[in-house]
């Protein structure tokens, strides 16, 4: 085999890996910067997960209720996280949503309208006021094409300024990064191969932002797609940066179960919005007897105020099909471990015997279509068998909140969206993944660009790290006596999913860990049949072993936190503990080891806990917290009477 | 439930292949992108094909399923007879990379020449103010899952290669539809760009794209039909006939976009098949580029004109520019000697050691 190998090299101001909404936003905001910007798509371009969200991308923009405001926007977003959020982005995030969607409409979108003509906004679990700016269900397409036709406006520009296209903003398309290069603890670049032609590319630039979105390929059922393989939180831990929340997964609640040509593939919480309820074999409506006591004054108690609520909400309940998707997710669990599930394992989720035909084909078109033509399932006619579906990791690189570089000890590296973690603390709400990737793509973005204009010279890739690089991508292609890469994944799906899955026990994240053990080794061994041009198989081979260290995070962390919160749930401890609230563990590699630590909560700003009401604060916060709550609040009184 | 059942599916790459046989275990409620899968995992770990989000939503696993454009995983298994031989191909207008996967970037070219939205200048954002029925037309374009089987199976390029450089596809007629009944768009010339840039004229409405849209857009009757009917009003308006007749040929008021571009020809404006389509690049590399289609991995530095001043000359001085003597021809960034690690150069004969 030959040692030689052709690199194609590139020079940039800023590189970001990743093509969906974080990275296109990210990247429009470093050209705009003036920066020499790269997008790296490991898909076509336009193709990118993103263009799977259907619910709306949520923003207090209070046009549908007045009452709306960024202040009611982050008590939701808290709430949902179960106060484990990063604060400071939570708070970001409410404040600069409206102006990221409003944005979007200059860049070309079209979204659904109210009477008045403003953006139509639409309820979703979780959130207090109608908030999801939408199109049909379709929002995540519209966000994903409108981004990718302003990069395109933008090259448009360059032509006519530099006679170039790619003068300032190329994109990659088709290409993976397999390794980040290092210049000591500065980011120097990143290297990776085209997938059509196999060849390696490597990328010297000084600024890197991370959007590359999940981890839910290392789960037997999950509505994401083959990209998710959390490439970007195991090529941030290898350069030294530190994952926080790891342990929590959003499992969604109504993901298809059957038939298998959908299975995994999400039902938009919409269909519950819009007056879909879930019910059991038994035929009956079970959400009722779910609703925790923290939500129990938000959520109707009887049938008859629950229906009354879509009319009428400001006088009624709502109902508690719509609570946050990690209680649905247990209580559909709940049903189906008590024999109440329906024959493929999953529950019933209703909305013909409540909607007329035409209707729901109207509010919820592209639903109707996807499942008329991939199952021949009549959504207007029968009910859907749906069931929990990983859908979304709530941890990710650990990012300083204002400009989303990454903590650890590396600099120049940036995180946006679902790579990043701390934003949606233990929950995210639905809605609000559209907006965090517009609010931090943006600021990620720009500080890339202002991190790599604030340097005096450009670190360098050292050669002997471009070799390791080559070395350890052509190491499976090398190999004949190893294992199938499709066989090593079925066995960490198998793992995820049976251990480390929605509910957790000590003794079976105990044996995952073990098996991910074994399994480390047998993919150190790995081997690809075929050759390099655009070979699936050489390719998954590759993206194992980041399956795998975050597939370590997940399991280590999740067996560290003993309480149940969000996404994590612990059967051996069911209750939320306000002293684990206090705690984010964190997660660094030492070698080839992924090491964990505890790490104290930013405290929130006294104007923001402020905002909420003492009774609230109570179920979350531990005796001590309160106290200083109380001192809080009996300071502001006397300073109000003074 | 489950069968072996028999596949024929292209195997190769651009110097050539063959159908191969399959014989794979097919389960009830599969679709075709299920079995592709299956044979990955088991008969062909190497079997290179598309795909992303398996719903029908990101259209990635574009393929000619016994002939007809589609997408993978929108094509049920129970739609084929028992004992029924499933033939899969690679979408035939687009060259062939490797086994389904093709070379698509002729499309995201198109893309790039097609005009941007332009915003209003004086509507800041969160003012734009529009009504869901004016926006509605243009959203069913906006459903587009750009899965590229509309172009696939356009009759006026899928044998002829040699409309390519002159036709962008129905995909970028619906585009320029879209913007052309954007509530909010300034731009006012679609249709002609359309008809003069994209090769409208072209197409003679036999619907294919319209019948193999997974997403159900009327291409044809919502997009290009109604941009035929109004430059055809244009074109055949007799006020501007009659002006045709009065003012000298070159005044005329012209329906081509080409006379709104500065130094561009517009001799070539009168049949879309004669004329430039390189995204406006003058430059005759950057043409020649264009028609073999973007090689995404290689930069190809386009030569650009020096903007001379009006007297043909560089606006430069020693004494005006910014730096002292001449800029680098490799760029004020690079010094020299490089570091050899540096270089980009392979030996032809270095792979025989």
């Amino acid at each position: 085999m030959t040692t030689t190998t052709r690199i194609a090299r590139h020079h940039y101001d800023v590189v970001v890996i990743g093509a969906g909404g974080a990275g296109l936003r990210a990247a429009i905001e470093a050209r705009l910067a003036g920066k020499k910007t790269a997008i790296i798509s490991k898909s076509l371009f336009g193709k990118a997960h993103t263009v799977m969200a259907e619910g709306g991308a949520a923003a207090a923009m209070g046009n549908v209720n007045s009452r709306d405001n960024w202040q009611v926007h982050f008590r939701d977003t808290m709430r949902g996280g179960k106060f484990l959020n990063n604060f400071r982005m939570a708070e970001l995030h409410a404040k600069e949503s409206p102006q990221r969607i409003w944005e979007l409409e200059t860049y070309g979108a079209l979204f659904d309208r109210t009477k008045d003509g403003k953006i139509s906004q639409r309820n979703f679990g979780g959130h207090e006021y109608p908030r999801l700016a939408h199109v049909g269900d379709r929002t995540g397409l519209e966000l994903i094409r409108t981004l990718q036709q302003k990069i395109v406006s933008l090259q448009q520009e360059d032509q006519r300024e530099f006679g170039s296209y790619d003068a300032r903003i190329r994109v990659f398309s088709e290409t993976t990064i397999t390794e980040l290069m290092l210049d000591g603890d500065r980011i120097a670049g990143a290297f990776g191969y085209y997938r059509e032609s196999g060849e390696f590319i490597l990328f010297e630039a000084p600024a890197v932002v991370l959007a590359t979105g999940g981890v839910g390929r290392s789960y037997k059922v999950t509505s994401n797609s083959w990209e998710y393989t959390g490439d970007g939180h195991a090529l941030a831990l290898r350069a030294g940066a530190t994952l926080i929340n790891m342990e929590f997964l959003q499992f969604h609640p109504t993901g298809m179960v059957w038939p298998p040509s959908v299975k995994g593939i999400l039902v938009t919480e919409s269909v519950r919005g819009d007056g879909g309820v879930l019910k059991n074999s038994d035929g009956k409506r079970f959400m009722f007897d779910y609703v925790p006591d923290v939500f129990r004054k938000q959520y109707a108690e009887t049938e008859e105020e629950a229906d009354r609520w879509y009319t009428d909400p400001d006088n009624n309940r709502r109902p508690p099909e719509l609570l946050p998707r990690d209680e649905v997710a247990r209580a559909i669990n709940s049903e189906v471990k008590a024999g109440r599930g329906s024959p493929a394992g999953g529950v019933f989720l209703d909305i013909a015997s409540r909607r007329s035909s035409d209707e729901i084909r109207r509010r919820l078109p592209s639903m109707y279509h996807q499942f008329k033509e991939l199952a021949d399932v009549d959504i207007t006619a029968e009910p859907m068998e749906v069931g929990p579906t990983c859908h979304y990791v709530m941890g990710g690189v650990e990012v300083d909140p204002d400009s989303g570089a990454a903590f650890g000890h590396v600099r120049g590296l940036f995180a946006a969206g679902e790579v990043s973690g701390g934003m949606h603390g233990s929950n995210r709400l639905g809605g609000n993944s559209l907006s965090d990737l517009l609010v931090f793509g943006k600021r990620a973005g720009g500080h890339a660009a202002s991190y790599a204009d604030g340097l005096d010279a450009r670190p360098r890739v050292a050669v002997n790290a471009v070799e390791a690089a080559v070395e350890t991508a052509l190491a499976p292609l090398q190999r004949d006596t190893g294992e199938s890469p499709y066989t090593l994944q079925q066995d960490l799906q198998a793992v995820m999913g049976d251990l480390v899955g929605i509910i957790r026990r000590e003794g079976e994240l105990a044996d995952a860990l073990v098996r991910l053990a074994e399994l480390r080794e047998r993919v150190a061994k790995v081997s690809a049949a075929g050759g390099r041009r655009y070979n699936p198989g050489w390719h998954l081979a590759l993206d194992l072993r980041n399956m795998l260290v975050v597939s370590e995070c997940t399991a280590k962390a999740a067996l560290e936190r003993q309480e149940s919160r969000g996404g994590h749930t612990r059967e051996d401890y069911p209750a939320m503990e306000p002293k684990w609230r206090q705690v984010n563990l964190v997660c660094s590699l030492d070698g080839d080891t992924v090491q964990l630590t505890r790490k104290p909560l930013p405290k929130m700003r006294p104007e923001l806990i402020g905002l909420f009401d003492r009774a609230e604060l109570a179920k979350y916060l531990t005796d001590e917290e309160l106290a200083d709550f109380d001192a809080l609040v009996a300071d502001a009184g006397e300073a109000d009477n003074r | 439930m489950s069968a072996k059942r028999q596949f024929r599916i292209w195997r190769g790459d651009e110097t050539g292949g063959d159908l191969q046989d399959y014989m794979v275990e097919v389960n009830e409620g599969e679709v075709v992108l299920d079995v592709i899968h299956r044979l990955q995992a088991t008969d062909a770990p190497d079997l290179a094909c598309r795909w992303n989000c398996k719903a029908g939503k990101c259209g990635s696993c574009s393929m000619e399923i016994n002939g007809k454009p589609r997408l993978g995983c929108m094509t049920r298994m129970s739609t084929f007879g028992d004992d029924e031989t499933v033939t899969v191909t690679p979408l035939r207008t687009f060259p062939v990379i490797r086994d389904l996967v093709t070379d698509v970037s002729f499309n995201y070219v198109k893309a790039r020449e097609t005009p941007a939205f332009a915003p209003p200048a004086d509507v800041a954002p969160g003012d734009y103010r529009m009504q869901q029925v004016d926006v509605e037309r243009s959203q069913e374009f906006r459903k587009c899952i750009e899965c590229f089987l509309c172009q696939t199976v356009c009759h006026v390029v899928r044998d002829h290669e040699e409309n390519k450089q002159a036709f962008s596809g129905p995909r970028y007629f619906i585009r320029a539809a879209e913007l052309d009944m954007h509530p909010l768009d300034t731009k006012t010339d679609r249709k002609e760009y359309a008809q003069a840039e994209q090769g409208l004229g072209f197409c003679n409405i036999t619907k294919c794209c319209t019948e193999v849209c997974p997403e159900h857009i009327k291409i044809t009757d919502n997009g290009i039909i109604p941009m035929k009917e109004r430059v055809v009003d244009r074109r055949y308006d007799p006020l501007v006939w009659l002006g045709s007749k009065i003012f000298r040929r070159g005044e005329t008021p012209q329906t081509s976009v080409t006379t709104a571009r500065p130094g561009t020809a517009t001799s070539g404006s009168a049949r879309g098949g004669l004329h430039s389509h390189s995204g406006g690049s003058h430059d005759p590399r950057a043409e020649a580029q264009a028609q073999r289609g973007v090689n995404w991995d290689r930069e190809v530095p386009h030569p650009t004109a020096p903007a001379v001043d009006d007297r043909g000359r560089l606006p430069l001085t020693e004494l005006t520019f910014d730096r002292a003597a001449a800029p680098s021809p490799f760029g004020d960034d690079v010094t020299f000697p490089l570091p050899p690690e540096h270089l980009n150069f392979a030996h032809p004969e270095q792979d025989k050691h």
